[in-house]
């Protein structure tokens, strides 16, 4: 059977297109949350930022496990 | 190649354009050297002569310790966090500094791109929030405090007691030093996409494609700015983690 159409490449980057997808959407959820609830109560604004920025990087590791390993198992 | 510039393999960039060649001195060791001179330098020239109205860069100093000690020890762990503040200055303004080496011209390449830098700096995170746990609950008990949740119903314990293993004990050094240098290694890798990616369209022979080189290098520009905050927030944000790690092995029970 002759190849009509091939990909070269490394797999494991679109496992890091894959792994992006949840801390994506993690992070604007974060994101969304700290904006609500200072809109909600400005007051709160300087209490709340230092969880969100621990929010934000404990939800972002996966994303950067992602790329960590996209390069470790690249081809060549 | 031909065109303007030659830039050799260089184009496209990948891992090979982190190595700075074998040896124990190259670019990625003397900038470290370079960021622990200036640090000591900087904040001895400082705080050998305070004055009551500060100046220029007394001012710098204290705003720095002020922000490590308010902004980050006493929001998590309360007035005991002030005996922590010295470390998580020193920590802060560390990364601070190698950091901001990513965009400084003729440095352009920051040391925590390599992860030996920061390995170490969570190494030593590390060793420090097991160490105070086990120093103020003693070694049983401390690991009963971190591994089982209060109120965990028995039956759940062996799936409960290795899942928090696991994420305290393995994933924390891990994302906490993987953090910092992915966010360092992709940066620098963006800025060779925008820069090398501008050189290789100016080379190019069609007078169409030149003109997009524009774009590339405006991309360039607008990058750097981009990783500027990346890098002051990666910096705030290694040093919170460790504060918060710090405060969580000296939680009581709750």
């Amino acid at each position: 059977m002759s190849t009509l159409a091939a990909v070269d490449g490394s797999l494991s980057s679109i496992g890091y297109g894959l792994g992006a997808i949840g801390p994506g959407i993690g992070v604007g959820i974060v994101f969304a949350a700290y904006i609500q609830s200072t809109a909600r109560q400005p007051e709160s604004a300087g209490l709340t930022r230092t969880y969100m920025f621990l929010g934000f990087v404990l939800v972002e590791a996966l994303a950067l496990l992602g790329l960590a390993l996209a390069f470790v198992f690249q081809k060549g | 190649m031909n065109g303007f510039w030659d830039i050799g393999d260089h184009w496209p960039p990948g891992t090979h354009s982190f190595d700075y060649g074998v040896g124990w001195v190259t670019k990625i060791t003397v900038l470290v050297w370079i960021a622990v001179a200036v640090l000591i330098v900087f904040f001895l020239a400082t705080y050998r002569n305070p004055k009551i109205v500060p100046t220029k860069k007394q001012w710098i100093a204290e705003s720095i310790y002020g922000f490590a000690r308010d902004g980050i020890a006493k929001d998590f762990m309360g007035k005991d966090g002030v005996r922590f503040a010295p470390y998580l200055a020193t920590l802060f303004s560390f990364i601070l500094l190698t950091n901001l080496f990513g965009i400084i011209p003729f440095a352009q390449i920051s040391p925590n791109a390599h992860m030996a830098f920061p390995a170490v700096l969570a190494a030593i995170s590390y060793v420090m929030f097991v160490y105070l746990g086990i120093r103020k609950f003693g070694f049983i008990a401390y690991f009963k405090k971190s591994l089982i949740p209060p109120g965990a119903p028995v039956w759940l314990l062996p799936l409960l007691i290795p899942l928090e293993f696991f994420s305290t004990f393995i994933m924390r050094p891990i994302t906490l030093a993987a953090r910092l240098w992915a966010n360092m290694f992709a940066g620098h890798l963006i800025l060779l996409v925008f820069t090398l990616g501008g050189v290789v369209l100016l080379n190019s022979s069609s007078f169409l494609v030149k003109s997009v080189s524009v774009a590339s290098f405006a991309m360039a520009i607008v990058m750097t700015l981009f990783e500027f905050i990346v890098q002051i927030l990666q910096a705030y944000v290694f040093t919170l983690l460790t504060a918060f790690f710090v405060s969580e092995a000296l939680a009581e029970e709750h």
